[in-house]
């Protein structure tokens, strides 16, 4: 393989990303399924690189999952997201940081419709304007959070207590990125590295140590794909998504999964549990499972913050046996207490424990 | 008024342009980018449909820059060109200048280049290459994988920047189906246990003896023909590379491990062509060729008066298209000179 090749093609996907002042608008399932991840890119941005970030808490959901299921029309959506350019407006903001990957993708969507039909931006402005007496602008500047990581990956290895290197055979660990299918795939110019070779999470794992893994099935969707698991008939092709991946990424004995997607963190996690538990498979090394992380929670590995304060504990495939190839220390009694010290009722059934 | 024709490409259609010219008594001066005559033909190895050697056309066009009415100025390339007084004045890259009566543009075509079709690799994956590298290999004589090793399964994928809305190119570049099945029979012939697939969308063999090609790759050569495009190429832990296509004609997606996979890259305007373009002012058409005055009695004749039009600069056309072409540009540019007393 010839990564010359590969710097020539994102060399061709390069894209502006706003240096400081961010309207931070958060994803409706991040929260719950990787609680750490906002909370640690929010401190990551404020405290460590001394970036200003807002949020307004009068910020709502984009709709995009009932978009995605035809619950939602988009004349609702676009008037949606542009209430949030609007709250972004009066708090004086031009940049947006987006972080979720299907918010994302309809933030992009959204500005190419208004672009080519700038008669459905006429008429956003005037439904928004009568349901709530608001105006907006267009950002100058959208982002999605993985992209403003990847533009300060330097920075966090220039910082770094943790490379992603195996700690007893001085090997680089071999990271699987998995990039949401909605970041680039239907707008490859608003992906850094474009659609078929992104180089968003891949620049981070290069520029932390890690070694990355290409695979047959690398493009393929995680699963999620709405549809497939929305419509209760339909998960079974959900599953069978997610395997046909991680057989095809098994040879290269992953050391960990990265994604940038709220859905495809939580499928290519919780899956790997539904497979072992339906045919016994798991995809990792010594018969383990391969833990999925978030960007966010990779990146406060590499800073040495606290593994449980980052939440990585809330995956289903635990990440014991990373952390111990990274040399983290880690106290497993504190895994599931709260911040302050109250221990929580244990779940059941994690893997690699 | 000068009696001179400059002729812009030292390709079959300059060449032969020049040919006729100088055996019709004018002073011809050819203008060529490269060390050696010939164009894209000195990097071929057979030619379709009869698989003649390529050298033998090379050898050809070498015979006609004999002519003492021809001097051919290697490794320049046009810098200027300006209109004087009805003749044409061109400054070349080496700072020759040279007075002219009419211009032959027979700047030909600029390979597509395969590694905008992200999707395939090229440039990426060690043994994803174009049909242009497979002629390199015939001509060195050896079909090798980057290990070292002869291929067992190889894959031709046809429509390589042709007829793709996506690479900007929407028409067909007619030579591409005709060359992989050529390809194809070579392939199975230097590589007899070899297997061979062609992923096509149509089989476009409109040229004279095409068709008969095409069935002997099937009946005698056993090459296979699959109806579908190739969406993603990969590679899997054993180097393989991993190639999703749709078959269309049974109707599934397929999934084949393959050692090689040879892209039939499409023709597109050549960068020569396109300075020129600008440099004289000359309408080029929704596909970035040359657009003719006429396109059914006048494919030779552009815009400007005294600039004339010969080979593939104009569209995709094979040699003996472009031979034709270019001698009835001769015809064209005999013809001007003479109704301007030149």
């Amino acid at each position: 393989m010839n990564k010359e090749g590969k710097k020539k093609i994102w060399s061709d996907y390069q894209k502006e990303i706003a240096d400081d002042h961010f309207f931070y608008v958060r994803s409706c399932i991040r929260q719950s399924f990787f609680p750490g991840s906002e909370q640690f890119f929010l401190n990551l941005m404020r405290n460590v690189l001394k970036k200003d970030v807002y949020e307004n808490p009068a910020h709502t959901t984009c709709t995009g999952i009932g978009y995605h299921s035809d619950i939602v029309p988009s004349a609702t959506i676009m008037t949606v997201i542009a209430r949030h350019f609007a709250l972004m407006k009066e708090a004086g903001y031009k940049n947006i940081a987006i972080s979720c990957v299907t918010s994302f993708g309809l933030y992009t969507e959204i500005l190419e419709t208004w672009k080519h039909f700038p008669s459905e931006l006429a008429k956003t402005r005037e439904y928004l304007y009568k349901a709530t007496g608001r105006e907006f602008d267009i950002p100058e500047n959208l982002a999605h959070t993985s992209d403003i990581i990847y533009k300060f990956r330097d920075e966090i290895a220039a910082r770094a207590k943790v490379l992603l290197v195996n700690k007893e055979t001085g090997e680089p660990l071999n990271i699987v990125e998995h990039i949401g299918c909605h970041y680039a795939k239907m707008f490859p110019k608003s992906g850094i590295g474009g659609a078929e070779f992104p180089h968003v999470l891949s620049g981070m794992i290069d520029a932390w140590g890690g070694k990355v893994i290409d695979y047959p099935e690398r493009r393929h969707c995680c699963g999620f794909g709405f549809r497939q698991y929305l419509v209760q008939a339909n998960r079974g092709y959900s599953v069978a998504n997610t395997a046909k991946k991680f057989s095809s990424m098994k040879p290269f004995k992953p050391d960990l999964v990265l994604t940038n997607c709220p859905g495809c963190s939580m499928f290519m996690d919780r899956w790997q549990y539904t497979i072992k538990e339906m045919e016994g498979l798991t995809y990792g090394v010594n018969g383990e499972s391969v833990p999925v992380l978030t960007y966010e929670e990779l990146a406060g590995l590499v800073l040495g913050f606290n593994p449980w304060d980052l939440g990585i504990q809330y995956h289903m495939v635990q990440s014991e046996p990373l952390l111990r190839k990274l040399g983290i220390e880690f106290d497993p009694g504190d895994k599931f207490k709260t911040k302050d010290g109250h221990q929580m009722p244990l779940p059941q059934n994690l893997i690699n424990v | 008024m000068s009696k001179n024709v400059i002729v812009i490409g030292g390709g079959a259609a300059g060449i032969e342009a020049a040919g006729q010219l100088a055996m019709a008594g004018y002073p011809v001066i050819i203008i060529e980018k490269g060390q050696e005559i010939g164009g894209h033909l000195l990097d071929w190895y057979h030619l379709f449909p009869d698989r003649r050697n390529s050298v033998e056309v090379v050898s050809y066009l070498n015979d006609i820059a004999e002519n003492r009415n021809i001097s051919i100025l290697k490794n320049r390339q046009t810098e200027k060109i300006e209109r004087n007084k009805g003749n044409f004045h061109l400054r070349t890259s080496a700072g020759d200048e040279i007075e002219a009566g009419a211009i032959v543009v027979a700047t030909g075509f600029d390979l597509f280049r395969s590694e905008k079709k992200e999707e395939y690799g090229y440039g990426i994956y060690d043994n994803v290459i174009t049909s242009a590298d497979l002629e390199k290999m015939f001509r060195a004589g050896d079909i090798l994988l980057k290990n070292g090793k002869a291929p067992s399964k190889i894959g031709l994928v046809h429509c390589v920047g042709s007829r793709d809305e996506k690479s900007g190119n929407l028409y067909c570049s007619k030579l591409c189906c005709v060359t992989a099945v050529k390809q194809a029979i070579e392939l199975r012939e230097k590589l007899p246990s070899s297997k061979v697939f062609c992923f096509y969308m149509d089989m476009r063999m409109g040229g004279a003896h095409y068709e008969e090609l095409y069935l002997e790759a099937q009946e005698k050569h056993a090459v296979s023909f699959i109806r579908g495009k190739v969406s993603e190429v990969g590679v899997a832990h054993n180097g393989s590379l991993v190639i999703k296509a749709e078959d269309t004609l049974a109707g599934r997606p397929i999934r084949i491990e393959l050692d090689m996979l040879v892209l039939m890259a499409g023709m597109e305007m050549s960068e020569g062509g396109r300075k020129i373009s600008s440099d004289l002012h000359l309408s080029t058409g929704s596909n970035r060729f040359f657009s003719s005055i006429d396109n059914h009695y006048g494919s030779n004749l552009s815009n400007e008066n005294g600039v004339f039009y010969a080979g593939t600069c104009t569209a995709p056309m094979s040699i003996p298209e472009t031979i034709s072409h270019a001698r009835a540009a001769a015809t064209e540019v005999i013809r001007y000179m003479k109704n301007t007393g030149k």
